[in-house]
């Protein structure tokens, strides 16, 4: 009796988390393959069944894949944003004064609403903005730009807005992993004479490898799919639009609810086979430290 | 860098997925309790809830509940998906006419209608019934600072698109307001501009021979005039010098105290905008700048139209309140609109149009089977008219921010709606 309830529990706290991730993840994805062979307007009853025709048009229409240049500008700013995380999580996890308050005012911009940091950002941003204000109190005037509307910089700015946002969550992950190295590793390191760019180099670095591997695999696939930031501060205008913006708008704009699907399953392939490749270049394999 | 993927992609799938309820008989009575869908946010709890008092004091068997949609477009189309939708709703503009009998509840012939409401003939119809009657109606043209343009020396409203740019400049030169202000950023507003077909050749078959037409962005037709306008306003500087960082509720008051000195919206702003006005009386509203026979034109159509849900359990009274809101509410006079009954006087908010002389004219119904036609090559071609986003890419342009000339944007217009024609049937 009690060997059989021991064996139910871990499935009892896996129900929950299970049953909402088949309802809000699943079974959506299931119907959108579903949609994705329908010419459907998102509201008649009927949904004409047209087969691969919306996969062919996707094929033959290059200039839907044109906004994933857009993503190219999110992939730098990633590159930084991991950097910076990255930097951030092996100075704090030395001994520093006021590491907590710098633990939080990094982690912080992650909990704010995706939409608030939108608004937020426009009025930092717009022309005679905090950006320019500032730029302007630090003698820099001739720097200052309509950031949104200039399509030189437009991107740019929003890809940094999204480094401000993302950066947190980056750095709380590295710095976990960081702080999961055991101390006597350190203290074994400081005893043959390591300083601390030694015991980041040869320490931190290979011992935190599998959570670097998985920032990659997570920041390539963020970028092909941007979505909030750009939607909320431009609405795609200004050539910030991006695959997922234009799925979006061929789905409640246009009304062709199959053709948008049918792009989500693309993106949805485009970033398995991405992630693929990389774990074949770059293989996961076990630290062991000690 | 983790964004949110699940939450985009997603949306597609997640937004259309329906539930179904369980039908009780309908008792025919005007009896129960309604549920009312209002897009009107800022009054559901004052303006609605006098509305609400004086509909339940005449019909006391009935209980009226509101339901305010910030986002009504987009969240009522979604859920039409669900049988659930309220019992009397604003019939979403995406809808299309032949769509509507398998949504809502007919609400009589045109012929039994039409001489009694604006509207029925054309909007909202299908074969011969009508689906929802209007809330209020709209005149379209240029909502406008009257103080600003005639410190500008402008008085009388300009004739072509000429003299209303030259006035444009002059505002920009002797007032240093922006001359026009374009909310690009909002996106919908730019879609004000098509509301402003037929004015131009105040031809009440303007909308039917668009949608038969396979190059309607050739010169001499309406919406080169219109999106000539548009481009040559941006190009000249006259609008809003970063228009990627508009604000609308912002632009309101921008507008009222002379900063800002002319948008292109529907008559309807012109309530707002006054609200927004340290005097009233600054605000007029200004005819599109073309005339035919020497006389201004401007449309005159329907808001959004209340309609009865063919699902509800309470028809009649829902059929009740849709009546008594055309007839009785006075919203349409309160909000400065065109009356919806036919006979009562136009509102004071228009009485520049009138004393331009201008011309109101109502669109003629579509030909049997062309209803929303139009709309739905718009869409097939992914150019979608009164989005704004296809404007938004003649700004871009216009302002140097896109390699384009406008020769170059109304070629892949007119190819773009020639092939989408070809398919939509």
């Amino acid at each position: 009796m009690k060997k059989k309830r021991i064996r139910l529990t871990p499935y009892l706290f896996l129900a929950v988390p299970l049953a909402l991730l088949i309802v809000f993840t699943y079974l959506p994805v299931v119907s959108m393959f579903g949609y994705s062979v329908t010419a459907w307007d998102g509201l008649s009853p009927t949904k004409e069944f047209v087969g691969g025709d919306n996969y062919v048009e996707i094929a033959t229409r290059p200039e839907l894949f044109g906004v994933l240049k857009v993503s190219l500008y999110y992939i730098v700013a990633s590159a930084a944003q991991t950097v910076l995380a990255l930097y951030f999580a092996i100075v704090l996890s030395f001994d520093v004064r006021f590491r907590n308050l710098f633990k939080g005012i990094l982690f912080f911009p992650y909990l704010i609403n995706g939409v608030a940091i939108g608004m937020v950002f426009l009025y930092f941003f717009q022309p005679g903005g905090t950006l320019d204000t500032t730029l302007r109190l630090i003698g820099l005037e001739s720097l200052t730009h309509q950031w949104l509307g200039d399509p030189d910089t437009v991107n740019w700015s929003l890809a940094g807005t999204s480094i401000w946002r993302y950066l947190g969550l980056n750095f709380v992950l590295f710095l976990g992993a960081v702080q999961s190295i055991p101390a006597q590793v350190y203290e074994a390191a400081e005893l043959d004479g390591a300083n601390r760019w030694h015991q980041a180099r040869y320490i931190i670095l290979p011992g935190i490898k599998p959570v670097i591997g998985l920032m990659v695999i997570l920041a390539v696939s963020g970028s092909l799919s941007v979505f909030e930031i750009p939607y909320i501060m431009t609405g795609g205008a200004n050539g910030s639009e991006t695959f997922v913006i234009s799925a979006v708008n061929m789905a409640f704009k246009y009304y062709k609810l199959g053709l948008a699907s049918a792009m989500a399953v693309v993106l949805l392939l485009l970033v398995l086979v991405v992630t693929w490749i990389q774990r074949r270049v770059v293989p996961e394999e076990r630290v062991d430290l000690t | 860098m983790r964004k949110a993927i699940a939450a985009g992609l997603l949306a597609v799938g997640v937004l259309a997925t329906g539930c179904s309820g369980g039908d009780d008989a309908d008792s025919g009575k005007v009896e129960g309790e309604i549920t009312v869908l209002t897009q009107r946010t800022d009054i559901v709890n004052t303006v609605f809830q006098e509305y609400k008092k004086r509909f339940e004091a005449k019909y006391p068997d009935v209980k009226v509940k509101f339901e305010a949609i910030t986002d009504y477009e987009g969240e009522v189309r979604i859920r039409m998906g669900t049988k659930d939708y309220g019992d009397v709703l604003l019939i979403p503009n995406s809808v299309n006419a032949d769509q509507l009998p398998a949504f809502f509840e007919p609400l009589g012939t045109v012929d039994e209608l039409k001489d009694r409401y604006r509207f029925v003939r054309t909007e909202q119809t299908f074969d011969g019934k009508v689906y929802g009657l209007a809330i209020t109606g709209n005149a379209q043209g240029f909502v406008y600072n009257k103080k600003v343009w005639a410190q500008a020396g402008i008085t009388a409203p300009p004739k072509t698109p000429e003299e209303f740019l030259a006035a444009l400049k002059a505002v920009k030169e002797k007032t240093g307001a922006i001359p026009l202000y374009t909310n690009y950023k909002e996106t919908w507003p730019l879609g004000q501009w098509e509301g402003l077909r037929g004015t131009i050749t105040g031809d009440p078959d303007a909308v039917t021979k668009l949608a038969q037409d396979d190059a309607p962005w050739t010169a001499g037709k309406e919406h080169h005039v219109i999106d000539s306008l548009l481009f040559d306003v941006v190009k000249q500087g006259l609008t809003e010098p970063d228009p990627t960082t508009t604000n609308w509720e912002q632009s309101k008051g921008l507008l009222g105290t002379g900063k800002v000195a002319t948008m292109a919206l529907g008559s309807w702003s012109v309530v707002q905008m006054q609200a927004a006005a340290p005097d009233k009386a600054d605000i007029g509203y200004l005819p599109f700048p073309t005339q035919t026979n020497g006389k201004f034109h401007t449309v005159v159509s329907g808001d959004y139209k209340n309609a009865v849900n063919r699902n509800s359990k309470h028809k009649a009274a829902a059929r009740a309140w849709v009546e008594w809101f055309a007839d009785e509410s006075n919203y349409a006079v309160d909000q400065g609109g065109v009356p919806v009954v036919l006979g009562q006087q136009m509102p004071a908010t228009l009485a520049d149009l009138a004393a331009a002389d201008v011309q109101y004219l109502e669109f003629n119904p579509a030909p049997k089977g062309q209803e929303g036609l139009d709309g739905k090559i718009g869409n097939a071609a992914e150019i979608a008219l009164f989005d704004g986003k296809y404007r938004q890419r003649i700004v871009d342009a216009a302002r140097g921010a896109k390699k384009e000339s406008k020769e170059d944007i109304f070629a892949d217009l007119n190819k773009r709606w020639k092939q989408a024609r070809a398919t939509v049937k």
